[in-house]
């Protein structure tokens, strides 16, 4: 048991060295600093919008300006850090009604693509999971800024937003007005380059 | 006729118990009811406000009934030892379980740090708030709690009908009548 447990590291550590080393643009998303926010907007009844984040995620992502092809990101999401300034409608969002958190505790990003589509834009496709559901989804993206740090890191910053529309997802919104059925995701974080 | 005595409650512990028993019941029910309600319900954000407010005053009450209890003799118990004793035991969980209720449930609208407010009238503030899935875990022991409650409150309704038909004892009619405070030991 312990044998093959060892193994198993030692081959995971061998097959991820030659990335590491072939990327060398590898960049971890800044959660330590908080320089990252996953942040929601959906429409209340058509009188207003929600607004709220989750404050738990991690992820890592790479990007060269001069192999942008071989951009990448993956994120991993824990949905009941979910806030949105209310901790019963928080309660509400993460009950069975909608995200079921106990039971879909995470949501993840992996991207599967990367089209640039002009200066310091471009659009990530990737696979989300939400709610143990997977779909495709495509996300514009903006380099906002990089370069070296007052405190000797290297960093890059992004910014991207697009339209989720929940039933896609397996959550169930028809008991509410049209404008609630789609929510707007909005995520922006710097990596430091490691 | 206000203070317990050996023999009987007094004016005080009976308001306090029969208060709390019509409160927890409504709130019980009032609970129920108000987490069924469509989101169009009017009263879906009228109802956890009353069961908020009622709460937090059950709150209060119950922290002052407590000292009162330990303040305060306690009439001696009927039937045998053993029973005194299931009796004292079944006592004690049912002033856990509501303390239980009770926190839980402040802590499920305190999870942000935002207050609660009792009708308007005035704000108890959040003391604890921000743990890990505060709101989730709070809702779940507040939910199980509240069964449990129920249930034994059940049987605690049931041991007084036993006290008083089966065995003839006063145990009910002291929780009814303060006059029975005033027989001196």
């Amino acid at each position: 048991m312990m044998k093959k447990s060892v193994m198993a590291v030692a081959v995971a550590a061998a097959a991820m060295v030659p990335l590491s080393q072939a990327q060398a643009a590898d960049y971890q998303i800044d959660t330590e600093g908080q320089h990252a926010f996953v942040q929601f907007k959906i429409n209340h009844l058509g009188f207003s919008y929600i607004l709220g984040s989750f404050e738990e995620f991690d992820g890592q992502f790479s990007y060269d300006a001069d192999d942008l092809d071989a951009s990448s990101v993956e994120m991993e999401v824990q949905i009941d850090s979910l806030t949105s300034n209310h901790a019963e409608r928080d309660r509400h969002i993460l009950s069975g009604d909608f995200l079921n958190a106990s039971e879909f505790p995470t949501a993840t990003f992996t991207s599967t693509g990367f089209e640039s589509t002009g200066d310091n834009e471009g659009v990530v496709t990737g696979e989300l999971t939400l709610h143990g559901q997977t779909q495709v989804i495509e996300m514009p993206v903006t380099l906002m800024g990089e370069g070296e740090d007052p405190w000797g890191n290297y960093r890059a910053g992004f910014e991207g937003s697009t339209m989720l529309t929940l039933g896609d997802f397996g959550i169930n919104m028809s008991d509410f007005p049209e404008v609630m059925h789609e929510v707007e995701l909005y995520v922006t974080f710097e990596g430091i380059r490691q | 006729m206000l203070r317990n005595t050996r023999s009987g409650w007094g004016v005080i512990s009976i308001l306090f118990h029969w208060l709390s028993a019509l409160a927890i019941i409504g709130l019980f029910i009032l609970g129920w009811w108000m987490t069924g309600l469509g989101y169009y319900d009017p009263w879906y954000n009228q109802g956890p406000w009353v069961h908020r407010s009622i709460g937090i005053l059950l709150l209060l009450a119950t922290v002052g009934r407590l000292i009162w209890r330990f303040a305060q003799p306690t009439p001696a118990g009927e039937g045998s030892r053993l029973e005194q004793a299931a009796a004292h035991l079944g006592h004690i969980a049912l002033y856990v379980l509501l303390l239980l209720v009770l926190t839980s449930g402040y802590l499920i609208s305190t999870a942000n740090g935002r207050g609660i407010s009792v009708f308007g009238w005035f704000e108890i503030p959040a003391v604890l708030y921000d743990l890990p899935n505060q709101a989730s875990l709070a809702g779940e022991v507040h939910w199980y709690s509240a069964i449990a409650l129920m249930l034994l409150a059940g049987g605690h309704a049931l041991a007084a009908l036993v006290h008083h038909y089966r065995y003839r004892h006063t145990t009910l009619s002291r929780m009814v009548n303060p006059r029975y405070s005033r027989t001196s030991l």
